[in-house]
Formats: C-alpha cells, structure tokens, sequence
C-alpha cells in the first residue's frame, strides 16, 4: 500500500486542481467537474453499464483474443525461418504506419456497423506488441541452454516447448499488459467512427448535445475497466512467473 | 572409451584451423583433465563429442563406434550450471530423461536415488534460486549424471565458485566419479584443480594443435589436499604452468 501512496498521492492532487479549475470556468459544456461527471456516470448507469460497455467489452475481448492468437502465431512462425521472419517484419511494422482513424472508415464500408468492422481496427492497433514482443521473447532464449539442450537429443520442437515458450512467458504477459488499453482505445475510436452502440459511440453522441460530463462518463469507465484488466493480469503474471528476475 | 582418430577442425570464420589431424584416447573410467590457454580450443574438443560442431576430416569413436552412429554417448556440464528457473530442481534434474523419453516413474525414482547421493533431498522441490552456487553445480552435476551418458564432459564448472566451495566441490566431484565409476574429461584453467583432481593431464600449447601432451599425475586416490604440497607435485604444478604461460600472449 505504502508503495502506491505517491501514485494516490498525485491522484488526489490532480484531481482536486481539475475540480478547482473547473469551477472556476463554470462551463460544464467546456470542462465538466470531476463531482459532475461521477454525477452524471450515476445518472447514466442502465444505458452505459447494460447496453454499451457490455458492447464494448464484446469488440475488446473479440479483438483481443484474435490479435493474442495472430500475434502468437506471426511470432512463432517468423522464430521458425529466418526467411519468413525478413519477409513478415516489414509487413508487420508497415502495418503499424497506417493511420487507424483513416482507415477505419474502410472497414466500416467492408464490413458495415456489424461488430467486425470495430473488432478488425482492434486487432489491427492490437496484434504488432503481441507479435513484436512475443517473437523478443524468442529470440532472448539463451544459446547455452538451446545448445545445452541438444546434446540432450532435444528436437527443434522439444526446444520450442522446453525452452522458448518458457523463456517468452514474460514477454507475452507485457505485451497482453500493453494490448488491453490499446484494444480499449481501438475499440472506443472504432465506436466513434461508426457503431449504434458502445461506450464510443455513446461519448460522442453526448457530444452531439453539448453534455459535456455525459462525454466523460463512458472514458472514465472505459479507463477504470482498462486499469482493472491490467490489473488481473498482472496478479497473473506474478502468479504464473516467480523466476522472472532469474533469466 | 574415448578415441579421436585424425581428427581436424576449422571454424568458418577463423583463418586458423583449431586442430590438425588430432589423435588420443581415454581409458575407460578413468578422469583426463585438459588444460591450455583461452581459445586453444579446449572447448571445442567438447563441442565436436558432443556433436554441437560437424567433424570436419578424422573420426570420433566411443567403444570402437563411429559418435555419428551413437546417441546418448556423452553428458555435458558446461561452466554456468544452465538450471532452467521455472523448473524446480527435480523437474531440471528429470530433463534430459523426459527428452530420452523414460517413464514418468522411472524419472522420479531415478531422480531421488541421485538427489540423495548428491546430498540435496530436501530441495526436491525448490526452485534454482532458492540454491547457493555450490548447489546449484551439484543440480546440473546430477542433471549431467542422468543424461545416462558413462562419458561426462566438465567445461569448467567450478570456474564460477569461490575458493573454499571450489575445493569443497572438487573433493564432492571426487566421491561421486569413484561411487558412479563415470569416464571424466574435464576442462580447467586451473592447473592446481587439474593435478588434485585427475589421473591424466593433456596440455595444449599451441594453435592449431596436433597432440597433446599427456602428463602422468604421480598420486592415487582417494585423494589428500595436502598430496599438492608435496615437492614433486609442486615441481609438476610449476612445471606445468610454464607450459601455459609459453602459450599466452599478453
């Protein structure tokens, strides 16, 4: 607890400067209050916690899922040749360049208001740190072990399994701690470009009749359901590495 | 046991080949030191038994068979103890038998018969990081024991360890070579360790080196620390690290 007292510390202090200067502008249009917009998440429940966050934990954990299973998949099969790794790489970090909220659209085109045009600009802000960190994670397995392993008799797949999965472990827990807020935000901008419900499109309808606290509302939940996804991962990962400091 | 036949090596990158037409062989249980300067190519002579490296020219034999048609001839112990950290020790112990592909109750049963003759019973189920250094030696000694190898290849493997647990280690390596009754080749820097510890010693002087020169140690075991101190004993060690020295360039 004590560990985290800065942290609150801050927190607090940040906060109450927001309220003071909130009151001060007295235009909640332009900045809301923090007292005004937990107000209004009370107001706001039945619609955002039964209708749109449950909609945009659907997007999130579809998006996610996919972007686990292909990052995993372009890491391991780029740790496989050497060949496919320089032919994927570029693709991969190309694929990063493009600007989201320019593409979006597209998707919406393709795909209409249907969840998968919002789960497909997910995977696409979500599947690089996966892929990325993951196939790090590979490649820092030790030579010495891999070599160690050998004169075992190990086959390239008794490596994989023996060694580098193990070795990648804490690679794939950062990377899913880097991959839920992105997929969070992937999903909120998909919402906002085009959608008929989520906690996107609801801020931006708020929006649209100038309640400005109403536009908060849903970031902050989304925010609070971000941070406690981290959360549980991160009680995961101490959980499942305790050696992490020893490779 | 151990016979190399003719055998030359090259890495790719160097201009120097590492070994020309080498020939020697080990008595069956006996322990062979190999000592020489850095990069004379003490480990490389591992790495070709083991098969890391391709032979290039020559033969290697073990029990008069060509290693290529072999599997499972030789274990290796290299200098850090490589326990992998989310295994707990009796699971790193049980790798090289889960890779060979032994039965589950064979491993376990295998696995306590050897904690208990290396003296680590009760951290069965601990983790590397709970161990000292010296322990953690005696897991990946263990792990080398159960590769199920009677040739052990030791690459300096108490070069990482302080004094008092080198020489603990050293008379520990000792007790278990004469209760296993294993053939040891064993790689040192340090000529005190390899005249405490084994029957033979080749040196290697030169690179690329052709023979090696084997050296008789005048002691019989079991072994007495305090045999080093005697004159003809010391008179080798000196002798010996003469020969080292005319090999290193500064």
């Amino acid at each position: 607890m004590k560990k985290h007292l800065p942290a609150f510390l801050l927190a607090i202090v940040l906060l109450l400067a927001w309220q003071g200067i909130a009151m001060l502008i007295d235009a909640a249009y332009i900045l809301p209050s923090p007292v005004q917009i937990v107000v209004r998440l009370w107001e706001l429940r039945e619609p955002l916690f039964l209708v749109h966050l449950p909609a945009t934990m659907r997007v999130t954990g579809i998006g996610l899922l996919i972007s686990i299973v292909l990052g995993i998949g372009l890491a391991v099969l780029m740790d496989s040749n050497e060949k496919i790794e320089r032919a994927l790489y570029p693709v991969i970090v190309a694929s990063q360049t493009i600007p989201t909220t320019a593409i979006a659209p597209l998707f919406i085109l393709w795909f209409g208001y249907t969840i998968w045009s919002k789960v497909l600009v997910t995977i696409l802000i979500t599947f690089f740190p996966i892929a990325i960190t993951v196939f790090d994670g590979f490649k820092a397995t030790k030579r010495e072990m891999e070599e160690l392993l050998l004169t075992y008799g190990a086959t390239k797949k008794d490596v994989f399994i023996k060694l580098k999965l193990p070795t990648a472990l804490p690679n794939f827990f950062s990377a899913i701690k880097m991959a839920i807020p992105m997929s969070v935000i992937g999903a909120a901008i998909a919402e906002w470009l085009g959608a008929q419900e989520g906690l996107g499109y609801f801020s931006k309808r708020m929006m649209t009749q100038l309640d400005g606290a109403g536009v908060f509302a849903p970031i902050v939940l989304l925010s609070f359901v971000a941070m406690l996804a981290v959360g549980i991962v991160t009680v995961l990962e101490k959980k499942c590495i305790k050696w992490r400091k020893e490779i | 046991m151990l016979q190399f036949e003719n055998v030359s090596f090259q890495y790719p990158q160097d201009d120097v080949p590492m070994m020309t037409n080498v020939c020697f062989h080990i008595e069956k249980g006996s322990f062979v030191s190999v000592i020489g300067a850095s990069g004379c190519g003490k480990s490389t002579l591992f790495r070709l038994i083991n098969g890391l490296e391709q032979l290039q020219t020559g033969q290697i034999k073990i029990d008069n068979i060509p290693i290529q048609q072999l599997k499972q001839y030789s274990a290796f112990m290299p200098q850090k103890d490589l326990l992998f950290p989310w295994r707990t020790i009796t699971q790193n112990i049980c790798l090289p038998m889960e890779l060979a592909g032994v039965s589950k109750t064979e491993q376990q049963k295998r696995c306590q018969e050897v904690l208990e003759q290396v003296g680590l019973f009760d951290y069965a189920k601990k983790y590397p990081k709970d161990l000292s250094g010296g322990m953690k030696q005696r897991v990946a000694f263990a792990r080398t024991l159960l590769a199920g190898a009677d040739l052990l290849l030791l690459d300096e493997p108490f070069s990482a360890l302080d004094y008092l647990t080198k020489v603990d280690m050293q008379e520990w390596l000792l007790q278990q070579w004469e209760h296993y009754q294993k053939t040891i080749l064993f790689i040192t820097h340090d000529v005190e360790e390899a005249i405490f510890l084994s029957k033979q010693i080749f040196v290697i002087q030169d690179r690329p080196f052709s023979e090696m020169e084997c050296v008789e140690i005048p002691l019989c075991y079991p072994r007495n620390r305090a045999d080093l101190k005697r004159a003809d004993i010391v008179e080798l060690k000196e002798k010996l690290i003469q020969k080292l020295r005319k090999g290193v360039t500064i």
